[in-house]
């Protein structure tokens, strides 16, 4: 069954649309002057069953399968098309809506209608019941492509629409110590959802990247912790917690090359000690607070404003040494 | 260059994702340190390495990188498959050894990462 909206929409259209969006404008067409015999390799070799005679643009007139046939069943000879075609032509005019060709086809019951310029009254296309079909369809097709576009705006803009004197949305991953099968699920997981909130794909690479690095030292040196996502309308705030071992000295581990990565963990390709220095990379700010034996938090801040440039050097760290 | 123009440079044996032999590689990095390849390589990159375990992909799905290219005739193991499969990440395996495979690639005209950004 076809939906009540659908037919709506199709009512909709024919009002909306005028015969010159649909019509066939590549006509086929005979002058006055061409013999009937010639007709049927016309008609035949453009598979039609009728076309508009015509002098220049001018419509002089209709000639149709019937037409041929009836000459051929009364064995006449062969005369001129202008004799045996239709004269008295309906047409419709280009600039009128839709609604007007279907209410002729229905009126006349004729398989074509020659399409006129309003104003000069030249020949500028043709209608039938199948282009009728096709433009509608067409119509229906990019209309459903607006919608989704409308829809994949709306939810880019999601955040102007509510009310709220601060809005945000939360995620929250959970990852599990030394867990490699399930290592970077969590990344994954936020860069597709990300994704699908219509965010810039750069910011949802930064993010991911970020996230990527800060889950591989979860997994790596702690017993696992939490990423807590909050996308604001202005920026990207990722949260990485664990609760130990914490780092003791931050502004060493900081340091590109430095690690106290065992070698297995070197073997998956990481380790290197570049992930922290990576995650600063993508990040517009980001503050790493440490406590040996109680845990560690790292806040990653990405803004996801255009033009805003990284700012590669300010880093809020702070360690304390264990008590 | 494609990537199944690629493979023909590198000889490489699709293991998933025969179906997207036709997308563009704009670039391509050797390296066997997923760190590297998160800080400097770019999207749409082929990524050629020695690793074959499951983080390799996941660097890839989060770094947007187009496709990998195991070398040395090393294939994964089924888990790193499905993620890629499942990521619609490309994964082929050539017998060539790391430095032949990029220098292949790059006679024929495919630039580094740093190369393609100069150039754009």
């Amino acid at each position: 069954m076809i939906p009540d909206n659908k037919i709506s929409k199709i009512q909709e259209l024919i009002y909306e649309i005028s015969i010159g969006e649909v019509m066939k404008t590549n006509l086929v067409t005979v002058t006055a002057q061409t013999p009937m015999s010639k007709l049927r390799e016309i008609l035949r070799e453009k598979r039609i069953s009728g076309t508009p005679v015509v002098e220049g643009d001018r419509l002089m007139g209709i000639i149709s399968i019937e037409d041929f046939i009836k000459w051929l069943a009364n064995r006449e000879p062969d005369c001129p098309i202008s004799e045996k075609m239709s004269k008295d032509v309906q047409t419709l005019y280009a600039d009128e809506p839709l609604t007007q060709a279907v209410n002729k086809f229905e009126k006349f019951g004729f398989g074509r209608f020659p399409v006129l310029d309003h104003e000069s009254k030249r020949l500028v296309g043709l209608i039938t019941k199948g282009t009728i079909v096709e433009g509608l369809l067409k119509k229906l097709e990019i209309d459903h492509i607006e919608v989704e576009e409308v829809y994949r705006h709306r939810i880019k803009h999601f955040f102007d629409d509510i009310l709220a004197d601060k809005v945000s949305l939360f995620f929250q991953y959970d990852v599990v110590g030394q867990n490699f099968k399930r290592a970077g699920e969590g990344a994954s997981r936020l860069k597709s959802s990300l994704r699908r909130l219509g965010l810039d794909p750069q910011i949802v690479r930064r993010v991911a990247i970020a996230t990527y690095e800060a889950e591989m030292n979860l997994i790596i040196y702690t017993e696992g912790g939490k990423i807590r996502v909050r996308v604001e309308p202005h920026e990207i705030v990722v949260r990485v917690e664990d609760s130990g071992p914490g780092i003791p000295d931050i502004e060493k581990a900081m340091q590109p090359g430095y690690s106290t990565a065992p070698e297995w963990v070197r073997e998956l390709g990481f380790g290197a000690g570049m992930g922290l220095n990576n995650i600063q990379r993508c990040a517009t700010r980001m503050g790493l607070h440490s406590v040996v034996g109680k845990g560690t938090t790292l806040k990653i801040h990405i803004s996801t404003e255009h033009g805003v440039k990284r700012e590669t050097d300010g880093i809020d760290s702070q360690a304390e040494s264990g008590r | 260059m494609t990537l199944e123009e690629a493979r023909k440079i590198l000889e490489a044996e699709v293991i998933v994702g025969g179906d997207l032999l036709g997308m563009e590689i704009k670039m391509a990095c050797g390296s066997d340190l997923m760190s590297d390849v998160l800080s400097f390589v770019k999207s749409d990159s082929l990524l050629l390495t020695g690793l074959t375990n499951p983080q390799v992909v996941r660097t890839a799905e989060v770094a947007d990188l187009a496709a990998i290219c195991f070398v040395r005739g090393k294939k994964p193991d089924q888990l790193t498959i499905e993620i890629a499969e499942s990521r619609n990440i490309p994964l082929l395996t050539t017998p060539l050894p790391m430095f032949e495979s990029c220098g292949r690639l790059w006679v024929h005209g495919l630039p580094g990462c740093s190369e393609y950004e100069k150039k754009h």
